[in-house]
């Protein structure tokens, strides 16, 4: 653990994208404090206060309602996380343990449940979702378990092969001979070893959960009763900002997407570089031949 | 080889099986379609002659009158099998008959089948593109391996992943209509009476900016697993090598690295449809451009469920038909897995 943060420390694809997400939980934490107008409170609309230039009393101007952009923006921290984190959770469960179970036991179990994998990867996932939310209730709650339920295939398949490679140690092969309980290997043995890829993979199931939940949102799928990101896009777009030039209606909530998806996937890529290092230089570099003396020497 | 190219097929029936089980229940648990039609305009009558012509009428499947609320009854039991919404529902996807659509009283066959190459323009055009740019500059990008165009590359690919793609359309139909006064949305102007060359030069300023989004959006990640992979690619020492006999880096770039990393792509080309999908689904609903996946926010909007399961199920059935074909064309382009 001390030698993955040092080694953290000087990653700076990950230093960066863990400062992105560090300031947006603050942010979402401290929404109240922030933000300079109470998204719920009811304001008075007149003609002027609709689709209000960036002024100093609204930086980000105003929105179809005449709120504060700014405002909703901050609020609006608070969804995104909330379905990334738990969405997230719903998926690298689910696909932790089959991955799990299907790595370590082997045999029919394993090919029952790569093949029931294969078949829910290959069903496309956008439109699924829209389904089964048009379906149910467009709830927040129900957001996040259909984005969940759907989202676990590349857990599962990364969780797998990690599993089968750790079973092979020697260790695991020592005590399997000794006659330990297969669940205390897996517990003691397999999951702690298993853990680190899963934990980085987890920030790219996030990002791709805020993605999707905005998706959603956009496409008039979202709660009504809170304000996303992606929601606050769909009334922009469909509530005439586009013909207002109301361009920061149309930027300011997705700069937030970007801003968090973009954390999370450099935080997920600087894991993998730590994880899993690959030679990143070849034969047809100048520069070879100094890498080479420089890691004889 | 022909065996495994049989069990490849085999494999797809049984994903399209479970896609038409899916999509027959989930319509079904989450209840009677029809008690979703809250349109006034239609009676009781209509409603009733709905059921009919659906045969919601029937049990849902043998020994249940209906999932939602669950009812079992003996008398359901007792119904010939065939004679089940089940049954009925198999019976007429066979004669490829999808229903008819709650809003405009449609064949759904007919407004899917309208609006499926209008996606397929969409799509094949912006795959190709992001394909022929993003392969080109993964294998720059791997080519000048830590240095500063590649680190651009790197972020930059990183950047274009993170952006939601309606967000990314809504910004460049502002852009591209506010300075540039491309049109705002839809397939052609309607009612310009333009014909021929005419035409076709208005269809293409409609599909300008649809395509540049989806190109966007896919560049990052073909770029990505290029460079990756002829990273591989560069550091076996066959390239070292050819480098010996004295073959130029255009040689050895084209004919070994170009080569040997096509493989991967055509496996993220299958991988990617249901990304593309999605991208479709948010493209067409920001440039009103008239496919698949703006007939589905449609149909949300109007709580259309015969249109909305038509689409998915012919989106879905798609999508696995075009990853067999990547399959069995990887099976075919790898020699050891051909020869072997």
């Amino acid at each position: 653990m001390q030698g993955f943060w040092q080694a953290f420390k000087r990653n700076r694809m990950g230093v960066v994208g863990l400062s992105m997400i560090v300031l947006t939980i603050f942010i979402a934490i401290f929404a109240p404090l922030l933000a300079p107008y109470n998204p719920k409170e009811r304001v008075r609309v007149t003609l002027d206060s609709i689709y209000a230039r960036p002024s100093s009393e609204h930086w980000f101007g105003t929105d179809d309602a005449g709120k504060d952009v700014l405002s909703n923006f901050i609020y609006g921290a608070r969804v995104s996380l909330t379905v990334g984190f738990f969405a997230s959770f719903i998926s690298v469960v689910i696909g932790g343990a089959i991955g799990l179970i299907a790595g370590f036991f082997g045999g029919r179990i394993e090919n029952l449940l790569m093949r029931f994998t294969d078949i829910v990867l290959v069903i496309p996932d956008l439109p699924l979702a829209v389904v089964l939310v048009a379906l149910t209730k467009p709830s927040l709650m129900n957001i996040i378990i259909v984005i969940g339920i759907l989202g676990w295939t590349g857990t599962a398949r990364l969780v797998r092969s990690q599993t089968i490679s750790v079973k092979e140690r020697k260790f695991v092969l020592r005590a399997k001979a000794i006659g330990a309980h297969p669940l205390y290997i897996l517990r003691k043995h397999i999951f702690p070893l298993v853990l680190p890829l899963m934990v980085a993979n987890t920030v790219l199931v996030i990002s791709l959960a805020i993605l999707n939940e905005s998706a959603l949102a956009f496409l008039g799928l979202g709660d009504p009763s809170t304000l996303s990101w992606g929601q606050m896009l769909n009334f922009a777009f469909t509530r005439g900002a586009m013909s207002s030039g109301a361009w920061w209606a149309l930027l300011v909530p997705g700069l937030g997407i970007v801003w968090l998806v973009l954390g999370c996937t450099l935080l997920g890529q600087g894991f993998q570089q730590i994880l899993n290092p690959r030679l990143e230089s070849h034969h047809l570099q100048k520069s070879e031949m100094i890498a080479l003396e420089a890691a004889n020497g | 080889m022909t065996k495994l190219i049989l069990r490849k097929l085999g494999w797809a029936l049984v994903t399209i099986a479970f896609v038409l089980l899916l999509n027959f229940f989930l319509f079904r648990v989450m209840g009677d379609p029809t008690r979703l039609l809250k349109d006034p305009r239609l009676t009781q009558a209509t409603i009733e002659a709905i059921r009919v012509r659906f045969g919601l009428d029937k049990p849902v499947i043998n020994c249940f009158e209906s999932l939602n609320p669950v009812k079992v009854s003996l008398q359901a039991c007792a119904v010939n099998p065939f004679e089940t919404q089940f049954s009925a529902y198999i019976s007429n996807l066979l004669k490829g008959d999808l229903g008819v659509s709650f809003h405009s009283q449609r064949p759904v066959a007919d407004l899917l089948g309208e609006r499926l190459w209008n996606t397929i323009l969409l799509i094949g055009a912006g795959q190709i593109l992001a394909i022929i740019i993003g392969v080109t500059l993964g294998l720059f990008a791997a080519w000048k391996a830590r240095t500063a165009l590649d680190y651009t590359a790197l972020i930059a690919s990183l950047a274009a992943w993170s952006l939601p793609t309606f967000w990314l359309g809504i910004l460049l139909l502002f852009w591209g209509s506010h300075y540039f006064g491309l049109p705002l949305g839809g397939k052609e102007t309607i009612g310009s009476g333009l014909a021929g060359w005419g035409r076709l030069v208005d269809i293409s300023k409609h599909l300008l900016l649809p395509t540049l989004t989806f190109t966007l959006v896919f560049i990052g990640e073909y770029m990505l697993i290029m460079r990756s992979t002829v990273l591989d690619v560069l550091s076996e020492d066959y390239i070292l090598t050819a480098k010996a006999k004295g073959l130029t880096t255009f040689q050895i770039l084209k004919d070994h690295a170009l080569r040997n990393a096509m493989l991967p792509i055509v496996t993220i080309v299958a991988l990617n449809l249901g990304f593309t999908v999605a991208g479709a689904i948010q493209i067409e609903t920001v440039f009103s451009w008239p496919g698949l996946g703006l007939t589905i926010f449609e149909a949300v909007g109007r709580r259309d469920y015969p249109v909305l399961q038509g689409a998915f199920l012919l989106l879905a059935v798609s999508v696995v038909l075009a990853n067999v074909i990547a399959d069995l064309l990887y099976t075919f382009l790898d020699p050891r897995v051909r020869l072997g």
